[in-house]
């Protein structure tokens, strides 16, 4: 796998012990990326969730026992798996600010970037998206919706990114270094616990630059060597734990 | 014998001269006929009344909003700051301020570079270029030209291919990564 490296990192620290788990992330980003509903939601094999809530347990009885939530959108890896198995160049990693991005027209469905991504950040289209009468009012047209057939992902909110370019063009800042309200997933922008902060990782400006170098902050599945540009935090042992698998005899 | 016997009953070079000449016609000018429906504009626009007539500038109309993105096409608003009520003789005017302007409606104009919903294009990231670099000078022209839609694509025939876009970024050293222009 090879290694990318950019000037600009867009990344994002998630704290785990500020999300309660309310999903606010997971429906702000349905509707800005134009994810149609389901017919029925409740068939996981079929939905198309970007960015998903896991529900963490420390496995202890009553008095001990802790829950803890886990959003996880794409972690735009620095070397991420899904580019090299793409037999199309559908999905790339080559634009300043490391997103990894996803071509819809491009993709042939093969479906190997999935079977790639250790992860789970990727969803096949199982079925034509169906927009309800009057919901297709509310379709962000920033974003384009895609077809049966595809693959597709969370891009960070990419055309957001893009606006804030042109804002700063518009307002001679460099397109490099804007100030980072100019560009916030919608993820980011809705939760309401302010567990997700956003911004450039190489920034010292930004707030996540600072967070990355925490104690308490870590990667999942770090030990495969992807080098995501999301991370987590939390003050809780068993947590931090859990983002990567362990063997036996191994300690934290 | 048997094989030369053949070939002269089937017509020989002329036959084949005729063949590759009616291929030639359907693949380089009945085809494309066929291709494209031609469509005219719902009004029929006169750049050269506006610009020449009453000296206003391109960007009168076609304006950048604060937030740098492009305004494109004026909507009713735009137009209707002078186009209240009938101003001319133009049948044409007339037509756009009865019918669309004091209904509500938007004219459904062509735009002639519509590009695929995928694609993401800054006009302000390309300022430093004339407008005609890629579009067709429209300034001084008194009837708007033909729309050409593309019936198997639905694209019109102007719109920019991505390999015009990759040349020009590539020869200028600009990121031709994909997300530059997909969305």
């Amino acid at each position: 796998m090879t290694h990318h490296e950019f000037k600009v990192k867009w990344g994002m620290v998630i704290d785990l012990d500020k999300c309660t788990g309310c999903g606010a992330c997971m429906v702000a980003c349905q509707v800005e990326n134009n994810v149609a509903p389901m017919n029925d939601a409740s068939n996981k094999l079929r939905t198309l969730t970007w960015m998903l809530v896991y529900e963490l347990s420390n496995h202890k009885d009553f008095p001990e026992h802790e829950t803890a939530f886990l959003p996880r959108p794409c972690m735009q890896c620095g070397a991420p798996s899904c580019v090299p198995v793409c037999p199309v160049v559908a999905t790339d990693k080559n634009e300043e600010g490391g997103i990894v991005s996803q071509i819809y027209p491009r993709c042939i469905g093969c479906r190997y970037c999935m079977a790639a991504c250790p992860y789970h950040a990727r969803y096949f289209n199982w079925l034509d998206p169906v927009f309800p009468k009057g919901m297709d009012k509310t379709l962000t047209p920033e974003v384009s919706p895609r077809p049966r057939g595809v693959v597709e992902k969370c891009s960070f909110c990419h055309t957001r990114l893009n606006n804030a370019r042109q804002r700063a063009r518009a307002e001679d800042v460099d397109p490099l270094d804007f100030p980072v309200e100019w560009y916030q997933p919608a993820c980011a922008e809705a939760c309401p616990t302010g567990a997700i902060t956003f911004g450039d990782l190489n920034n010292p400006k930004h707030e996540v630059n600072r967070l990355i170098k925490s104690p308490y902050a870590f990667r999942l599945l770090e030990r495969l060597g992807t080098d995501p540009q999301v991370y987590y935090m939390s003050r809780r042992d068993w947590v931090r734990y859990q983002g990567d698998n362990h063997l036996a005899h191994e300690k934290h | 014998m048997k094989e030369m016997q053949i070939v002269r009953q089937s017509g020989g070079a002329l036959a084949f001269l005729a063949g590759v000449l009616a291929a030639l016609v359907i693949g380089w000018w009945i085809f494309p006929q066929v291709l494209f429906s031609k469509q005219e504009q719902p009004i029929r626009f006169s750049h050269q009344v506006h610009v020449v007539g009453q000296d206003m500038a391109c960007d009168d109309c076609h304006f950048y909003r604060e937030d740098g993105s492009f305004a494109g096409l004026p909507t009713n608003e735009k137009c209707g700051e002078c186009h209240e009520d009938v101003m001319g003789e133009d049948p044409a005017e007339e037509k756009y301020v009865t019918e669309y302007y004091q209904e509500g409606k938007e004219v459904p104009w062509l735009i002639y570079q519509y590009q695929p919903d995928n694609v993401y294009f800054s006009h302000n990231a390309h300022q430093q270029y004339d407008c005609t670099e890629c579009h067709p000078n429209l300034a001084d022209n008194d009837s708007p030209p033909p729309y050409y839609r593309n019936r198997i694509s639905g694209y019109s025939k102007d719109t920019m291919k991505m390999w015009r876009c990759e040349r020009c970024h590539a020869q200028n050293h600009v990121s031709n990564a994909c997300y530059v222009c997909h969305k």
